[in-house]
């Protein structure tokens, strides 16, 4: 697809409120996401951001209480109707007495201009198991499977709720190669997971949601340069905070118990005067802050209770 | 478009074939209670002085009784598949409502289809001979008198949860084939008034052709087209309701 000739996926003004026991729960609010055909996107947030919900809404599945969704220019059950969409949905288990070969073929069969079986069984590395029931594969492979089904129709939106959460260490990274290979193509993705690290190593861009709401939304770069690029833990009886904090290069100091972390913009100049000032400490670690701390930081402020 | 409808229903069938226990199960109960009921009996030829033989009346009980319920098994099908999320995933492909209903109602009645054929051999085998267009003319009224049934089934899939689903199919097919006169001639009464207007009846009568009945009068086609519009409507309507659940 050309990228400039085809608008992309547009998000406005989305809420979903749901009746919860404790009175409504904001799921969604006002989310507002512009998304540039052939991008990758990761929403990113901890259980009950609105991740989900925001991703069910984009997919028609569930209707907003305000605000629209436009895929493509078209609404998403138009989208869907007319094949750009494929979706692999945070739960759902396949159903039982096809191959996997099977499976793809029949799902395939519903699309405009899907790949061919064989290349979607390449690419998702089910070759071994394509003649298998779908009731006799293993959990990771279930979960491969339904990847092949959101891949199959060789949609121009390819949208992955959590797609790696049942997943082992190995798998997860087998399950990101591919992906790679397949961002060439031109294909818009769009994926959900509360791994911090999966957005930092796979994705352009971050979107992160805490409490219905968007808190952060650019390059996961900018993401992480949104808080102190690098820590300081350091075991240091006695120092205090405050001192710490009008160390050069530390933008905020903390205590738990005798150890302290720094959190610096300037990780060398504050790790140069930590020492000169207080050469007792010890046990040093510096690291760089993963989107992990940034999340943190950007999500940590207190909210009205949601749930 | 359509041609991408019937691929997925042929995966349907192949899936419903190869469900061994589902399968077998499905067309061994009719044909267990068969020979069960009627072998005993397989020499009396004039069946409580009905002019007809045991053999011949117990099949056409069991043809409607094993029809009824092969086609709203489905509903069990498809409450399983809603519980396994399946039905989501179909939302997002662009699978038309008409083309999964096809794929539903074409495979239950592939199973009834099959129950009808297998009974008419075990009544063979005990020796229930028919002229040809009474054959023809039973098999065609029961397939029309299930239409409602399988209406019926897809609706309490989309409402009933797998749990659920069973006691419920069971106990519709025991209620409706009760009432409608499948296992003794419902006669006189109240409740002759109410079996004349369930589907279950006229699924009977159907049969009955075989036993030198008549093909349904007026009442019957009013009824079963009554219970074709009602059940469709409603079947519709659980589907929508499921669907736009999260």
């Amino acid at each position: 697809m050309e990228a400039h000739t085809a608008a992309g996926i547009s998000l406005s003004g989305l809420s979903k409120t749901f009746r919860g026991p404790n009175g409504p729960v904001h799921a969604v609010r006002d989310v507002d996401v512009e998304i540039e055909h052939g991008e990758t996107v990761a929403l990113l947030g901890p259980n009950g951001a609105g991740k989900s919900t925001t991703i069910d809404m984009m997919l028609g599945l569930l209707p907003p209480d305000a605000g629209t969704v436009s895929l493509f220019r078209c609404d998403p059950h138009e989208a869907i109707a007319a094949g750009s969409v494929g979706a692999m949905l945070q739960t759902g288990e396949l159903i039982r007495d096809l191959s996997v070969r099977e499976l793809i073929a029949m799902i395939s069969s519903l699309y405009p201009a899907p790949f061919t079986v064989d290349h979607v069984l390449e690419i998702t590395g089910l070759g071994d198991v394509a003649d298998q029931r779908t009731q006799k594969l293993s959990g990771g492979q279930t979960q491969r499977v339904r990847f092949a089904i959101a891949l199959a129709p060789n949609p121009q939106l390819l949208v992955l709720d959590e797609p790696t959460v049942a997943m082992d260490v190995e798998g997860r990274q087998a399950f990101w190669s591919s992906m790679r290979g397949l961002t060439d193509g031109g294909t818009t993705i769009v994926f959900a997971t509360h791994y911090m690290e999966e957005a930092d190593a796979n994705a352009d861009r971050a979107i992160l949601m805490a409490h219905g709401r968007i808190v952060a939304d650019g390059p996961t770069t900018e993401i992480k340069g949104m808080v102190g690029s690098r820590t300081i833990r350091a075991t240091l009886p006695g120092a205090s905070v405050d001192e710490l904090r009008t160390l050069p290069g530390v933008a905020s100091a903390d205590r738990h118990g005798e150890a302290v972390i720094l959190n610096c913009d300037d990780s060398d100049a504050a790790i140069r005067a930590l020492l000169q000032r207080y050469p007792a400490a010890r046990d040093i670690e510096i690291s760089g802050a993963g989107l992990e701390q940034a999340f943190l930081q950007l999500t940590s402020e207190p909210e009205e209770v949601a749930a | 478009m359509s041609g991408a409808g019937l691929t997925y229903t042929r995966f349907e069938l192949r899936r419903t074939v190869r469900n061994r226990r589902f399968f077998i199960l499905s067309l061994a109960f009719p044909v267990v209670l068969y020979f069960l009921i009627a072998g005993p009996n397989h020499d009396v030829n004039d069946f409580a002085n009905t002019g007809i033989s045991a053999p011949l009346y117990y099949m056409v009980g069991l043809i409607s009784f094993g029809t009824m319920s092969a086609i709203l098994s489905s509903g069990a099908r498809i409450a399983t598949e809603r519980g396994a999320g399946w039905n989501r995933q179909l939302r997002i492909t662009p699978l038309t409502p008409r083309a999964y209903f096809r794929a539903k109602i074409v495979t239950a009645y592939l199973m009834a289809g099959l129950t009808i054929l297998v009974l008419y051999i075990c009544g063979a085998t005990l020796g229930v001979s028919l002229p040809l267009a009474r054959w023809l003319a039973m098999t065609a009224l029961i397939l029309i008198a299930l239409i409602p049934f399988a209406a019926l089934g897809i609706a309490m899939g989309h409402l009933l949860t797998t749990d659920s689903v069973g006691p419920a199919l069971g106990g519709s097919v025991g209620l409706l084939a009760f009432l409608g006169g499948t296992w003794f001639p419902i006669t006189g009464g109240v409740l002759h008034g109410i079996a004349q207007a369930l589907p279950s009846y006229w699924l009977v009568q159907a049969s009955h052709v075989a036993l030198g009945g008549t093909v349904w009068g007026v009442t019957g086609w009013l009824v079963v087209a009554a219970w074709t519009i009602v059940l469709s409507a409603f079947a519709i309507w659980a589907y929508q309701r499921d669907t736009k659940r999260v």
